[in-house]
């Protein structure tokens, strides 16, 4: 298990970065913190030609606070996130999202904007962030733009970077003081990739209510009919989020009807009495 | 007991070395002018090779099975009647039959070159139905493994048993089907071979992660046509085995091959992927059993049909069909039962071999009967321990010879129930039972128990008609010229902290503090032979063995340590590493001076062999050791996600005289994990057309930190009345009713659905399918 050959570049700053990535014509990566892009190479799963590392990159490693946005740099770990060194405009759902992605091992590594590339639809960051309603800050060859996560999540591993592109930021709406999340995570241990997240966020006073289903076989997938029982208040129990699942066609087998619809219920039970 | 013999907990002396990372594994190992080994493995189950295109220029870096002269495929015979045996090739010839099976070899300068060299061959294939599934593969028609053998049938055996009387007196016949499913063992450490050709030595020195040295070695002989005296097997630490590092590998005769055919050393470390592919699986039964019972739960009668899935391939040595013998053999378990009769099947299919893995075939055979058990205690609305004390055989009818002729040499089987009972507090747990959750969460409680039969002899083995049967397990001892004490086993110890405790049964015959005793073991060169480490017998034989040679030792040392104390040898007390006359004591040193440096001061009538002695040892009778144990848990299962989550986990166990009562508990807990591990865990599926479909640990679960609930142990000493010291086997047992308890468990809180759960491992999945069958059933 031991990687094809391929070229390492360390890049100095996000252009240098865009123009190593854009430099061969070959199968060119960035390299956040290797966690899914190393063991895709040891497998041979995946062999650029060229690995650009971007992790520590100032602009990726950079946090602020922009209007209604946190600005969390792509470079940022998910063990920063857990251990607070990032202001905490979510009402500590980040950091209870963070802590509970693998194990500490590989939180101290796993970036976030690494996490959002990859769209592997079982990580927790597409499904959250979702939810959060946060956008992308994207920067290539054509220069810098912001995406909303909806319409950068494409499909199972598939969002919409073009070839010398890398995502320098996510820009996270603020929660206000009085919004409420819940987050659910079903998984056959801690630190597994999950088998079904439910995400709520609900922030009246922002007019954002957000339900994400994550860990289906493609993007995380938004039930706006739940969103709307939890604008009303109104509890909803797992045949509820079955129904709403089926009605806008979203079907599984039986295991994933059942355990989605549990995610779903009891991220929105966690939201409602928080 | 003395502080440092049998009985003393000391800590394990090889832990230094381990717990700061100075252990030194094959990989550790560097040859130079080494190749590294990399294989392409064949993608489909069942296949024809039509071609293979080597890249170009690679002459001389990439093989087939047509470059491997010399090389025989493996062959395990078994003396058993209707046995097919099955050739295993190093490389594969003609035919492929399954997943990962070596093709090609190709050699590097490193692994990475290897594995370049791998994606360039070329192979084609002739995809062919597989067989995948035991109970398809078992019909007529079923597509074959091995063209010549007209059905998939390794072997098929038959007991028959006087049901019709039972059966008249029962009240209930109870019949349930299970399933234990495939699975990989999982070692910290993979497998691994170095070797080299050593000209002078005129020997192949392979160094290689194995358990059974002795037994590599001969089939490495065998198959490289090699002398014996031609080839030293060295395991130097190996980080794990449970019964995966038994056999010969096909990677393993490759490296051998090559580093004879080019002299250069060769070597080959598995990675995690290949290893859960391509090596050899585990465990995969499959039971229909019934039990003929009275109206209090007595089990008048037992019949059993039991169907393994073999795999492809016959390992070598100790061949495919050894999990179905003990599987027919053990089935009554601990029970007292008039009537038993038995079908079993051993199948091959297109799937990965099948070895014996830690428990060997007795935690699938408690997984069926224990749940069965259990089955009956509903049905007749018992407690389920009470019904296992009434079935159990009495502690007053020991020694007992049980439907299987099997005999327990002692123990309290019902004791221990009742132990367990005790500690678990059914009481609370049933009223906690009888409370909601405030998590909606249920609760229920398990029973399993077992009887394990261990160290198991020459008659045994025998019976099995292996070719590798174990005969005297023979020990050296030798005291070294300053007085310490070097010990030499033809065992492997890979975790079982054998380093430490035959030094302890050593300290228990001379005194000698532990610290001052060397254990070599695991090296054909330097240690005397032995079928090696499995079946819970090394520290039943090796430390009977070892026990022996030590009191030679005594006797030797006695009559020199005489002459200088000028007394009797009969005056002489050897203790506390000193020779102990009326008059004054000697240490060891001074015995060891006197033979080695200063033979002038020995007696004229010493004994010439000196101060060191092999000794052979064998229990009588030689049909093994029978320990005991039950297991309770407490779990909660989440009826809506399908979670188990274990609350609480007693064990309470029984092998005879503990040599190290921390080592005991150690293996227990290591052993319940892997219990764990079986039953709600690890599965190592495959799709329909034969692709495995764990191969990674994203997909290959194991039981973690977080999933291993903190075991709570009692400890029943009843000292085997036939071996040395009372030792009894004990190193595998944890494993064996672990499924069945946390099965139990889960059923017992399932039990308000009416839905039962019989498969490993108990995944989210089939709980949630149970719940929903039995709804459908209600509805
Ligand atoms: C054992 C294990 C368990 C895990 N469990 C979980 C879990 O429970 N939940 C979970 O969410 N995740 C889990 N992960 C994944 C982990 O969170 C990874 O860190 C994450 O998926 C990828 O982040 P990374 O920084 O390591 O990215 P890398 O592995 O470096 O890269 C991943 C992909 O993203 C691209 N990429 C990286 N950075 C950028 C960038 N700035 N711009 C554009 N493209 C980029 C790479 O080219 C590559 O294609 C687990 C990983 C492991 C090894």
């Amino acid at each position: 298990m031991k990687p094809a050959k391929f070229d390492y570049a360390r890049a100095g700053d996000v252009a240098d970065a865009i123009r190593l990535l854009g430099s061969t014509d070959g199968f060119n990566k960035p390299l956040g913190g290797g966690m899914s892009l190393g063991p895709m190479m040891n497998l041979r799963l995946a062999q650029p030609d060229l690995v650009v590392e971007v992790r520590k990159l100032d602009a990726l490693k950079a946090v602020t606070e922009e209007g209604g946005y946190l600005v969390v740099g792509a470079g940022i770990t998910h063990a920063e996130i857990e251990d607070g060194k990032i202001p905490d405009t979510a009402n500590g759902m980040m950091r209870f999202v963070a802590g509970q992605i693998a194990y500490r091992a590989v939180r101290n590594r796993g970036t976030v904007g690494g996490s959002i590339a990859h769209a592997d639809p079982a990580a927790d960051w597409p499904t959250a962030l979702r939810a959060l309603g946060a956008e992308v800050a994207i920067d290539g060859p054509d220069g810098a733009r912001v995406v909303p996560l909806s319409e950068f999540q494409l499909a199972a591993f598939t969002v919409a970077l073009e070839p010398a592109d890398i995502v320098t930021a996510l820009r996270i709406p603020k929660l206000s003081p009085g919004a409420k999340w819940g987050y659910y995570k079903i998984c056959r241990k801690p630190g597994e990739f999950a088998d079904s997240i439910g995400a709520v966020v609900h922030d009246p006073e922002r007019g954002r209510t957000n339900v994400v289903l994550g860990a289906t076989d493609g993007a995380p997938l938004d039930v706006p009919a739940l969103a709307e029982a939890v604008r009303a208040g109104t509890a909803v129990e797992i045949d509820d989020a079955k129904a709403a699942l089926a009605a806008q066609g979203a079907v599984f087998d039986d295991y994933g009807n059942q355990i989605h619809a549990v995610a779903l219920s009891r991220a929105i039970k966690g939201a409602l009495a928080s | 007991m003395s502080d440092t013999g049998i009985g003393a907990s000391v800590p394990r002396k090889e832990d230094r070395r381990f717990l700061a990372g100075r252990g030194n594994y094959v990989a550790d190992i560097a040859a130079a002018n080494e190749m590294a080994l990399a294989f392409v493995r064949s993608p489909v189950a069942h296949g024809r090779i039509r071609s293979i295109r080597k890249p170009d220029g690679a002459e001389n870096r990439v093989f087939t099975a047509d470059d491997l002269d010399g090389v025989e495929p493996m062959r395990a015979p078994s003396k058993l009647p209707g046995y097919k045996p099955s050739d295993f090739p190093a490389l594969a010839i003609g035919k492929v039959r399954f997943v990962g099976e070596t093709v090609v070899a190709c050699v590097g300068a490193t692994r990475a070159e290897a594995e370049d060299l791998a994606q360039a061959v070329e192979v084609d294939y002739e995809e062919l139905d597989p067989a995948v599934d035991m109970l398809e593969a078992r019909r007529p028609g079923a597509p074959l493994v091995h063209d010549s053998w007209g059905d998939n049938i390794a072997l098929a055996t038959r007991t028959d048993g006087d049901m019709e009387s039972v059966k008249a007196r029962a009240a209930h016949s109870v019949t349930r089907e299970f399933r234990m499913s495939r699975q990989a063992m999982v070692p910290m450490e993979g497998r691994a071979v170095l070797a080299e050709w050593n000209s002078r030595m005129d020997q192949l020195i392979v160094h290689t992660a194995t358990q059974v040295p002795h037994l590599i070695r001969a089939g490495l002989a065998m198959f490289l046509g090699l002398e014996q005296r031609q080839v030293r097997v060295i395991a130097p630490d190996v980080g794990g085995g449970f019964g995966l590092k038994t056999y010969v590998q096909p990677e393993e005769l490759v490296a051998c091959w090559y580093a004879m055919k080019f002299g250069r050393p060769a070597r080959w470390i598995s990675d995690r992927r290949e290893h859960l592919i391509a090596d050899a699986n585990c465990r995969e039964h499959h039971y229909i059993v019934t039990a003929h019972a009275d109206e209090e739960g007595r089990i008048l009668g037992l019949e059993g049909e039991v169907t393994v899935d073999a795999g492809a391939y016959s390992i070598y040595p100790f061949t495919n069909c050894l999990e179905a013998a003990m599987a027919g053999g053990n089935l009554p378990g601990p029970y007292a039962i008039e009537a038993y009769g038995v079908k079993t099947w051993t199948v091959v299919t297109n799937k990965p071999p099948l070895v014996p893995y830690r428990g060997v075939a007795r935690p699938g055979v408690a997984f069926a009967m224990e749940m069965l058990v259990d089955a009956v205690a509903r049905t007749v609305g018992r407690e389920p321990h009470e019904v296992r004390m009434i079935n159990m055989v009495p502690a007053s009818a020991m020694p007992y010879t049980n439907i299987a002729r099997k005999t327990f040499d002692s123990g309290d089987h019902p004791g221990a129930v009742a132990r367990a009972a005790q500690m678990i507090d059914i009481a609370a747990v049933r009223e906690r039972q009888a409370r909601d959750e405030p998590d909606g969460r249920l609760i229920g409680l398990g029973f399993g128990s077992y009887v394990e039969q261990a160290a198991h002899g020459t008659s045994v083995f025998a019976s099995w008609g292996v070719q590798m049967v174990p005969g005297y397990e023979q020990a050296g001892a030798k005291l070294t010229p300053d007085g310490g004490l070097e010990l030499r086993v033809g065992v492997q110890s890979h975790g079982q902290g054998m380093e430490t405790t035959l030094a302890q049964v050593a300290s228990e015959i001379l005194g000698i503090d532990p610290e001052n005793v060397s254990v070599i073991h695991g090296d054909t060169g330097l240690t005397p032979y032995s079928t090696g480490t499995y079946a819970s017998r090394s520290i039943v034989m090796a430390g009977g063995a070892v026990s022996r040679a030590c009191e030679v030792l005594v006797e030797r040392m006695r009559t020199i340590g005489a002459h200088l104390l000028q007394c009797e040898p009969d005056q002489i007390r050897v203790a506390g590493g000193r020779v102990m006359g009326p008059g004054g004591d000697l240490p060891f040193s001074e015995i060891g001076r006197v033979w080695y440096i200063n033979p002038e001061e020995l007696p004229a009538d010493v004994d010439t062999d000196g101060v060191e002695a092999v000794v052979g040892y064998r229990p009588e009778p030689d049909h093994g050791t029978f320990s005991y144990s039950t297991h309770a848990a407490v779990v909660a299962v989440d009826p809506d996600t399908g979670a188990v989550e274990v609350l609480d986990y007693v064990v309470v166990e029984d092998c005879g005289t503990m040599v190290n009562p921390m080592v005991v508990s150690g293996q227990v807990y290591g052993g319940a994990a892997q219990g764990i591990g079986t039953a709600l865990f690890e599965e190592s599926p495959f799709d329909e057309s034969g692709q495995p479909l764990a191969s990674t640990f994203a997909d290959y679960h194991l039981p973690g930190a977080a999933e291993v609930p903190a075991f709570r142990l009692a400890h029943m000493v009843t000292p085997s009345p036939h071996t040395e010291h009372g030792i009894k086997g004990m190193g595998e047992g944890s494993t064996i009713p672990t499924p069945a308890v946390i099965g139990n468990a889960v059923n017992d809180a399932l039990k308000r659905y009416g839905a039962e759960v019989n498969e490993t491992p108990i995944s989210p999945r089939r709980v949630l399918a149970a719940i929903a069958a039995a709804e459908g059933e209600a509805a």
